[in-house]
């Protein structure tokens, strides 16, 4: 950064009529060394951290002790690769810089190409989902060996589902919420004690899960949404824990850390997905296939996905939905213009929660287990970095994040042709947290704001919606 | 629900008789009674009373920090008053006490409309987003609180398009018609005073509020505000009440105004009479050092240190 500086004050002091091309000369030759020193310093800290965690392994020795190992030259080799990397990063940089100067006025910007390809994005998405188990059946030769495919695409939906529900309560109406995995554990649970316990079905527990969800989002909104920002992400995290918490340790009511097991699978509207008399396959003159239940799971959770959008789109530009943006724009302009903010905040967070809810009962119908354990809050943290890594208020974002963050690493657990490069012992899928590292820090860097940070307006003033 | 009704309820006086306040227009659509307002051991604003009259524009002037926004956030329900009341009128006979009501009703119940000194838009919003957020209690109402617009019901629709029609001619006032589709955050700072006044303006406010709206407007862009104030005082017969540093706009469309001086009143006339006022002369530019204590005692203020 110091060195951006310096670079442009050596310019100015050199700048002087007739001597333009020594100048330059010697401009560039002073930024080369600054470069170097820069390249350097990142060469000595590389150095720094690599002492206590790379030059020494410990092996455990012949007796109980441990044996150092040095290994130097792993510590040089990093050095000199920080170095060189740097160094190449800084010359790149230094030219792209240079050109964008040069062509500053004559660049496209690019946000609105971004807009156009999610316009395009998303009708694509949508098909790809609608024909999915036909895509992954006439790929992989068959339903059954097909499976795995439409397993995955039940995953990604069902965070695409939950990314869309968080949507609307961090991304529209801009409360942060640390806990949301809280609503899919009580929606979870509820489908699970409503089916075992007074043996409801799965359509009629649906509805429950939701409404039983947005209850509890009220419940927890009224004491704390007069909270702000990074104190509403406080409660709504410990709130996210006291449920996993509570349902670990209230052994009665919900089996404890072993769970609650064998809840009844979903049926097709009332007809089972079993082999025998009065089956789905039956019923309908099919071989029976244990992948119409799979099939069925898809559509159902594609079609709840479909809803939570539908619903986050026309809450959008109804009154309600714009009142949300502006309470995440400026709150004190809401209240000055008559608009209850807590109420408004409530009926974001309940309805953010009712979306959780069903798609919790999905998957336990799915699942036919659920435990504390799925919903840590590692859950609620994958789902949004879904929402903000996606953009915060973009529908097409946030599903494309989902495909990426649930997508990838069952493609890392897929690449085993990495194991013929680096050696049978190699497993892609222990590098997942690092690559999402990456793929963090390289968001922040290109995309700050989320991959579609468009905001389209809910209205325009020809009355065409947007 | 319940609640808020009886709220409501207590805050609306049917039959109380008007302040015994001596001077001020004679049918006051605002009545300050006795507004104290302390932070602590300071006093902000100390023991004020003052009537802003129907269909008037009356100024709220005074050097920094005399208390004129904490006036403004006692009447807009911001700040709950020490002390006091603040008694709106309306013209169906119909009082409330805006200091009983919560913050947002003193808006959507007794329709006082305000700006904001450093401006408050929905900057990521279109111009004419801004608007409709501001129609939200209509709106709300017809789109049966989300249940019937949701499914699109034609009601919903009808009153959407009569609340768009009713933004753009606003927009079309306010001159922003070629810029409505644009987030208002990328409007120049002009603008977005006059989009800020015409966001007030259409939750169809009684008295408009409107903190420092000239504040860094050049003199042209001064001159269109003292049109369209005027215009909202005659055509839309809205009372206005306005705090102000900028002289030439205060004095030419003001019917009255009020001084204030360390949170006390000094002065309430017409501008003839403010412009001729000793105290306020003294309060705005300083007197002699020889004059001081003639002043002072012209102004009550004899004994007080120096």
């Amino acid at each position: 950064m110091a060195q951006g500086s310096t670079t442009q004050g050596s310019t100015t002091h050199g700048s002087t009529i007739g001597a333009v091309a020594p100048t330059v000369a010697r401009r560039s030759g002073a930024a080369f060394s600054e470069m170097l020193k820069d390249s350097a310093l990142f060469a000595l800290v590389t150095l720094g951290l690599s002492i206590p965690v790379v030059a020494y392994r410990t092996d455990l020795g012949q007796g109980t002790g441990l044996e150092l190992t040095g290994r130097w030259g792993v510590v040089a080799g990093l050095c000199l690769a920080v170095f060189v990397l740097r160094l190449g990063q800084r010359l790149l940089l230094g030219e792209v810089a240079r050109r964008r100067e040069v062509h500053r006025l004559a660049t496209v910007d690019a946000a609105p190409v971004v807009a156009r390809a999610g316009r395009v994005l998303g009708p694509l998405t949508l098909f790809v989902a609608l024909t999915l188990p036909l895509l992954a059946a006439l790929a992989s030769g068959g339903l059954s060996e097909g499976r795995y495919w439409i397993d995955l695409g039940i995953l990604i939906l069902t965070y695409v589902m939950l990314g869309w529900g968080l949507n609307i309560v961090v991304g529209l109406a801009g409360l942060l919420d640390l806990g949301y995995v809280a609503f899919y554990a009580v929606g979870a649970y509820s489908y699970a004690l409503l089916s075992t316990v007074f043996g409801l079905s799965f359509w009629i527990c649906l509805p429950l899960a939701g409404l039983f969800a947005a209850a509890f989002g009220v419940l927890l909104g009224f004491p704390v949404l007069r909270l702000r920002g990074d104190y509403l992400a406080i409660v709504t995290l410990a709130f996210g824990e006291i449920i996993r918490l509570v349902l670990i340790n209230w052994v009665d009511f919900s089996g404890g850390a072993a769970g609650l097991s064998s809840i009844p699978r979903a049926s097709f509207f009332g007809i089972p997905f079993t082999a025998g008399e009065g089956g789905f396959a039956q019923t309908f003159g099919l071989t029976f296939s244990p992948m119409h239940r799979i099939v069925f799971l898809y559509y159902l959770i594609l079609a709840l996905a479909l809803i939570t959008n539908l619903v986050t789109l026309r809450m959008r530009r109804l009154p309600l939905g714009r009142a949300w943006e502006a309470l995440r724009e400026d709150e004190i302009a809401c209240r000055s213009l008559g608009i209850d903010t807590t109420m408004t905040k409530l009926t974001a967070f309940a309805l953010g929660a009712m979306f959780a809810g069903f798609a919790g009962s999905f998957f336990a119908v799915r699942q036919g287990f659920v435990s504390p354990e799925s919903f840590n809050f590692l859950e609620s943290a994958i789902i949004l970095a879904i929402v903000v890594l996606g953009g915060m208020g973009s529908q097409i974002g946030v599903a494309i994040a989902a495909i990426v963050m649930v997508g990838a690493p069952e493609l890392l657990r897929n690449l085993t042709f990495l194991k013929a490069v680096f050696g049978e012992g190699f497993d892609p899928n222990e590098y997942r947290l690092l690559l999402f590292g990456l793929a963090m820090v390289c968001m922040m860097v290109w995309r700050p704001r989320g991959l579609i940070s468009e905001r389209t307006p809910s209205v325009r003033l020809g009355g065409r919606p947007a | 629900m319940t609640l808020a009704t009886g709220i409501t309820r207590l805050a609306t006086v049917q039959d109380e008789p008007p302040a015994a306040i001596p001077g001020g227009p004679a049918d006051p659509i605002l009545v300050v009674d006795h507004l104290t307002m302390r932070f602590g051991g300071l006093t902000a604003v100390g023991d004020l009373s003052f009537k802003v009259g129907r269909g008037d524009i009356t100024a709220l002037i005074g050097p920094n920090g005399a208390g004129k926004t904490t006036v403004f956030n006692c009447i807009t329900g911001f700040y709950k008053p020490t002390e006091g009341m603040i008694r709106l009128a309306q013209e169906g006979g119909e009082t409330y006490l805006l200091e009983r009501l919560p913050g947002h009703d003193v808006n959507r119940l007794a329709r006082v409309a305000r700006t904001f000194q450093n401006i408050r838009l929905f900057p990521q919003m279109t111009v004419l987003e801004n608007l409709l957020v501001a129609m939200h209690k209509p709106l709300m109402r017809a789109s049966g609180f989300s249940l019937a617009g949701i499914l699109g019901l034609p009601g919903y629709r009808r009153a959407q398009a009569e609340a768009i029609e009713k933004a753009a001619a606003w927009i079309a006032r306010i001159g922003l018609t070629h810029r409505a589709d644009e987030p208002a955050g990328d409007l120049p700072y002009g603008d977005q005073r006059r989009l800020e006044i015409a966001r007030a303006m259409c939750t169809d406010p009684v008295l408009l509020c409107l903190d420092e709206p000239a504040a860094g407007l050049n003199p042209r862009e001064s001159a269109d505000l003292n049109t369209l104030l005027r215009m909202i005082r005659d055509e839309y017969g809205t009372s206005v009440l306005l705090i102000e540093h900028d002289m030439s706009v205060v004095m030419q469309i003001s019917d009255r105004i009020v001084v204030l001086d360390y949170g006390i009143k000094i002065a309430d006339g017409t501008p003839d009479e403010i412009r001729n006022d000793t105290r306020v002369i003294a309060a705005y530019l300083g007197v002699d050092d020889e004059e001081v204590a003639a002043v002072e005692a012209e102004v009550g203020l004899a004994g007080a240190p120096a």
